[in-house]
């Protein structure tokens, strides 16, 4: 079992104080997650001894970095189950990176007028708007797959939008505003029955749940660095060698032909025919230090530390009268998020009164418009957990929405 | 800094009892926007008769900072010339910019708003309702 109380002393931004001597509440990690020392020190040390571009010179430090960035990409492969192993790996900037990768390289060469790319109604705006702009190139319709009121992907209404005019379903691992963890191989099922790809937005769900590509049977799986302890900067995609053998390249540039003459050029082997330019390759090297972090905590600890911290703040934020939570009831169904709204107290407000406390949530649409229509509300207050987070985290949060109630609700004493 | 800088009084007056919070039938000006960060919605209305406010009102969803600032804005330019309007959206500009020197006189009640001014991500909910008003009666002088 995993002690949040020994794993921060590993955030060294923890020791911080914020608002004059108030200690940092963070509840946001789904935002982004803060860094332990062992992913900053990975940092440091790759640029104090090993700096120099990877893959273009000969000389010693040049094959220390080339050997640390393909040692992350290895670190990858691994963690999330890749089949074919790291040249299955492409490492882009950000999740954002890898979904418009797929949405144009992919896109370009099979999407046509009348496919249909199917795409849920909980996406986060970087799995949805590079696919508009795709349907726009190609002439491809795009298509809601339908949420309960619950915010669970309506499975009933599955086979009415997965058809044989599916060319793509695309589908977050894991909501960053309801939680939601999807049944991505019971959908990925439903669309290779009828010889469709599924496309899995992962940035959510990977800091927060062991990841077997394979198992949850996605074609392609983009993820982030930054949220599963990782530095900004960091990301990529899997996707299965043979599609990406077959696809065009993306960005084109140095490092990903082979040969290149004045009007063509050939291309350089899988993974690299996508990773075009210099790469933030010392973020990718903090993201593999990130990953052995991460497999140290273990991710089954991982994640039952988030269903127990789910399962308060659920309890604890439920009692709270006027206060509505969105997503999944059952903490298992969710991962360590809850979106809530409070009566009288819009979340703008509520996010700066329990920020003097020094409790950072995110306020707003979370990128997550359609969603939110869905939901119909205008925006939410979000609390997200990682593994330094604690009860007491929660226990503050609600002390500090109840200073919130009471100061947007009744009159001041002026 | 202290969120009573940032909540007086005044202002959560105006966020619990907003001041024409209504449509408005005829409006010559009728414009909604929205900050795409946050999610808020404001359509500010004005009736103009003789190059002046006749009526204003607003609608639309937030947080306190952006309906307070809608709805202190529908009672200040009520009875106000348009050539005025724009002087006084600068000077709403101004003090929003941390500006020294605002004419707190012109301003009135809106000078409760300056406490924003400390809380830079939520001047753009200040200043929503007047970008909206701004932009309103540009689009009204150019089509009359």
């Amino acid at each position: 079992m995993l002690d949040p109380t020994i794993v921060r002393k590993d955030f060294p931004i923890f020791e911080r104080r914020v608002h004059g001597d108030k200690p940092l509440i963070y509840l946001d990690s789904a935002n982004t997650s803060q860094k332990p020392r062992k992913v900053l020190d990975a940092l440091t040390e790759f640029y104090e001894r090993h700096n120099a571009n990877i893959h273009r010179a000969v000389y010693q430090l040049a094959a220390e970095s080339t050997e640390a960035y393909e040692g992350a990409r290895t670190k990858l492969a691994k963690f999330l189950g890749a089949p074919e192993g790291s040249r299955e790996i492409v490492f882009t900037k950000s999740c954002t990176e890898a979904i418009n990768l797929v949405a144009y390289a992919w896109g370009r060469a099979n999407l046509r007028e009348g496919d249909e790319i199917v795409i849920s109604e909980m996406e986060h705006h970087s799995n949805l708007i590079p696919w508009q702009i795709a349907a726009q190139m190609s002439g491809a319709k795009i298509v809601p797959f339908p949420i309960t009121d619950e915010g669970l992907l309506d499975l009933d209404a599955m086979s009415r939008v997965i058809t044989d005019r599916t060319k793509i379903v695309c589908v977050t691992g894991m909501s960053n505003v309801l939680g939601t963890i999807n049944p991505v191989a019971e959908v990925a099922e439903a669309a290779h029955a009828m010889g469709a790809l599924v496309l899995v937005d992962g940035a959510q769900r990977t800091p927060h749940l062991a990841t077997n590509v394979a198992e949850l049977g996605a074609d392609f799986y983009a993820f982030t660095g930054h949220k599963m302890c990782g530095p900004t900067g960091s990301g990529g995609l899997w996707a299965r060698a043979e599609l990406l053998e077959a696809m065009p390249p993306f960005l084109g540039g140095g490092e990903m032909i082979l040969e290149v003459w004045l009007d063509r050029a050939t291309f350089n082997e899988i993974p690299h025919k996508f990773e075009a330019g210099t790469q933030p390759f010392a973020q990718m090297v903090g993201l593999g230090a990130a990953v052995d972090y991460l497999n140290e905590l273990g991710m089954d600890a991982v994640r039952r530390h988030e269903v127990e911290m789910v399962g308060y703040a659920l309890e604890k934020l439920s009692a709270i009268e006027g206060l509505t939570i969105h997503g999944p009831k059952d903490p298992e169904q969710r991962g360590g998020v809850v979106s809530f709204w409070l009566d009288d107290v819009h979340p703008h407000d509520l996010a700066t009164i329990v920020d003097t406390e020094g409790v950072c949530v995110r306020a707003g649409h979370h990128c997550a418009q359609v969603l939110m229509r869905r939901l119909n509300v205008p925006a939410t207050t979000r609390a997200s957990f990682y593994v330094y987070n604690t009860n007491e985290d929660v226990d503050a949060l609600v002390a500090a929405v109840g200073m919130a109630r009471e100061r947007m609700a009744t009159e001041l004493p002026f | 800094m202290s969120l009573d800088d940032l909540y007086r009084e005044v202002i959560l007056d105006h966020y619990r009892n907003p001041r024409n919070k209504r449509p408005l039938d005829g409006a010559d000006i009728d414009l909604l926007h929205n900050n795409p960060l946050c999610g808020d919605e404001i359509s500010v209305r004005v009736k103009v008769a003789d190059g002046a406010v006749a009526d204003a009102a607003f609608e639309g969803q937030g947080c306190s900072i952006s309906q307070a600032s809608a709805s202190m804005l529908t009672e200040k330019i009520k009875g106000m010339k348009l050539d005025d309007l724009e002087d006084l959206v600068l000077e709403f500009r101004g003090m929003m910019a941390g500006k020294e020197g605002a004419d707190d006189d012109a301003l009135g009640d809106l000078v409760a708003l300056k406490g924003v001014v400390k809380y830079p991500v939520r001047i753009k909910c200040a200043v929503l309702a007047w970008d909206t008003l701004q932009e309103g009666v540009e689009t009204y002088r150019k089509g009359s």
